[in-house]
């Protein structure tokens, strides 16, 4: 994407929330996994304390669990192989999840995944709690499903995820292009909720990311209450396919 | 335009999938499972589950990870969500598959095209009612992201993606060896909204071999 998206590279601040006050915020350590329930009208902030960073993120409807984020109708339906701002992520009963209202970094991965434990002790060697305490090495993958099981869900649920400030391209014979200098420190995306959803993220590193080092990086959280997609809108307004999940998605709000 | 060794005389299993109907069936490890595109541009969305323990079943994103690249072709390991190599993709008259473009629902559908489409008939529903009628516990739930075989979605450099005209044809196959026991589920897709079938869904035909 444009380098005019980036921000300042010497800033580690991204700009002010378009709304006040906040909801919360809190900081998700590096290597860390979590979960929550974010309401339809509330928006959070990811921001990026360090460049390189990755969040996977796993996206449930809260009020019936099995509608979950699809990788495959978000991007045919915006026929799109990556998410930035404008786009929303859908779910499998057609309806909007979220919609990602701003993005400074440009390009967002859905394609490739979680690391695993085999993947993480192969790259860095073995880290265990017994001898690092929290500083042991962490996965992404094991990292989601203690969250899933937090909610009954499990290994069933491993949809595709997203992994928010990666970028992996594909070239013409459809190789994977991983690009370590996309994410810079304050890069930020924006997500409105458009309905009651469970968010499970990791902050672990992206499988693809060829750092050498065990080397997760820290994010920030801070939500808002936005409202829901108002009626004229970049992400309602992007194609007529999001129209038609926007409508489908209001349908189950109202009274 | 067989390139393949195995006979069909010798095959254990030989049948046609008519248009848009759904498909399960077991294979045992080493055997040997063929994919006829009969008439040429038909989508096969295709899910796979370890045969003894179905929490662990094909995953989208492990199988572009693992191979580096996003089209399936000879010599794909397909990959479990617990990392396993499931099945191995052994031979490919076809050239690519595709497996980020998913499979059509109703409720995509009202999406993608329009909300009078809804009652179309889609490989979601295929996989429901299979999954319903085979009576193992398996249900919405346990449909993640699926192969299409012989459907083209090319990816451009700058991110771009479409549904494009076909790159398969008449008499086209796919083999794979499985390499443990699995149970295959199979929709023949019915869609005709997009050029994935060459808006003309068409049979296809399935052939195992006790080994290869």
């Amino acid at each position: 994407m444009s380098s005019s998206f980036k921000p300042d590279p010497a800033g580690t601040t991204a700009p002010a929330l378009p709304f006040q006050p906040l909801l919360w915020q809190e900081t998700l350590e590096h290597g860390a996994h979590w979960s929550g329930i974010v309401r339809r009208g509330t928006s959070l902030r990811i921001t990026a304390l360090q460049a390189g960073a990755n969040v996977a993120a796993l996206l449930y409807n809260y009020e019936s669990l099995l509608e979950r984020y699809n990788m495959a109708d978000t991007l045919k339906s915006q026929h799109t192989a990556y998410l930035t701002a404008g786009c929303v992520c859908y779910s499998d009963m057609g309806r909007v999840l979220c919609s990602i209202t701003a993005d400074s970094c440009g390009w967002h991965d859905t394609l490739c995944g979680l690391s695993d434990a085999a993947m993480v002790s192969s790259r860095f060697g073995l880290s265990r709690f017994q001898e690092q305490r929290n500083d042991c090495y962490q996965n992404g993958r094991d990292g989601v499903l203690n969250e899933l099981g937090k909610y009954g869900l499990g290994k069933r649920d491993l949809i595709a995820n997203i992994n928010f400030f990666t970028r992996v391209a594909v070239d013409e014979a459809g190789a994977l292009q991983f690009d370590a200098h996309h994410c810079r420190a304050g890069d930020y995306v924006d997500l409105r909720f458009e309905m009651h959803t469970l968010l499970v993220l990791s902050t672990c590193q992206h499988p693809l990311d060829p750092d050498k080092h065990y080397r997760p990086r820290s994010v920030r959280l801070q939500a808002w209450v936005s409202g829901p997609a108002p009626q004229r809108d970049s992400c309602r307004d992007r194609c007529r396919e999001n129209e038609r999940g926007f409508r489908n998605t209001e349908m189950m709000f109202l009274a | 335009m067989s390139l393949s060794h195995l006979d069909p005389r010798q095959a254990v299993h030989d049948e046609i999938i008519a248009a848009g109907e759904p498909w399960l069936g077991g294979l045992e490890q080493g055997q040997i499972l063929r994919i006829v595109d009969l008439e040429g541009n038909q989508a096969v969305d295709t899910l796979f589950y370890n045969a003894h323990n179905t929490e662990e079943r094909y995953s989208a994103v492990d199988t572009i990870r693992a191979q580096g690249n996003i089209y399936l072709t000879t010599g794909t390991p397909l990959r479990s969500n617990l990392g396993a190599t499931m099945l191995t993709i052994v031979e490919d008259t076809c050239g690519r598959h595709d497996t980020l473009g998913g499979a059509c629902s109703a409720e995509s559908n009202t999406v993608r095209y329009a909300l009078e489409k809804r009652h179309m008939h889609s490989c979601r529903d295929n996989f429901l009612l299979a999954l319903a009628r085979h009576d193992r516990g398996l249900s919405k739930r346990d449909l993640p992201s699926n192969i299409n075989f012989f459907m083209n979605v090319p990816v451009s450099s700058d991110g771009g993606l479409q549904f494009a005209d076909g790159i398969s044809a008449a008499g086209r196959y796919v083999q794979l060896r499985a390499q443990m026991d699995v149970l295959v589920l199979i929709s023949n897709c019915p869609q005709l909204n997009n050029p994935c079938n060459a808006f003309n869904p068409t049979p296809i035909q399935i052939l195992i071999w006790a080994t290869g």
